[in-house]
């Protein structure tokens, strides 16, 4: 199963309106990501929390159609 | 709480540190996971690991537990530290030592 990188932004944009986002396909395989996401929603949030978010706002599709995605998330102010 | 859920509490609180991997330290079974053990054998930090794919109730249990979908996860003291990607930009950042010997975790000076 796969997802294609424009489903995975689609998911983030709508959680967070404000995000710059980027994905890139490690593999070309359409199951390995990497993906870059900065809102101003993960101020002052941990790490962890940042990423249970994005995590959140992929609907259970992570770890389940999607394999791997790579997570690098920062702050906007 | 299930019986599951007990467990990897247990486990948690009876290790400083343990890793949640895919195969074991010597043999992982997922890049991923690999990186994780590279990384704590870097930092020359002793950890305990347990293999999710020798028990699947763990491998699922494990996900609600942390509210965290992926394998690798670490566990430092009781606190879910993160993922792989996490345990990276911590190491990158030369966070990782200092964290853990904050928490009271010895590690060998490299």
């Amino acid at each position: 199963m796969a997802m294609k990188a424009a489903d995975i932004e689609k998911f983030i944009k709508e959680a967070f309106p404000d995000a710059q986002v980027e994905i890139r396909d490690l593999a070309g395989d359409e199951n390995h990501y990497a993906a870059t996401v900065k809102s101003a929603a993960f101020k002052g949030k941990s790490r962890v929390a940042q990423h249970q978010m994005v995590y959140a706002a992929l609907k259970g599709n992570m770890g389940g159609v999607l394999h791997a995605l790579q997570l690098n998330t920062g702050a906007l102010d | 709480m299930s019986d599951v859920q007990t467990r990897i509490a247990g486990d948690v609180s009876a290790n400083d540190v343990l890793l949640f991997m895919k195969g074991t330290p010597v043999f992982p079974q997922c890049g991923f996971s690999a990186m994780a053990v590279q990384i704590l054998n870097h930092v020359g930090v002793k950890f305990k690991a347990i293999d999710v794919l020798s028990d699947p109730e763990i491998r699922e249990g494990i996900k609600t537990f942390s509210n965290w979908p992926t394998i690798p996860q670490l566990y430092v003291k009781g606190e879910f530290v993160g993922g792989a990607d996490i345990m990276r930009e911590m190491f990158e950042g030369g966070e990782l030592k200092p964290f853990l010997a904050e928490k009271g975790v010895a590690v060998e000076d490299a």
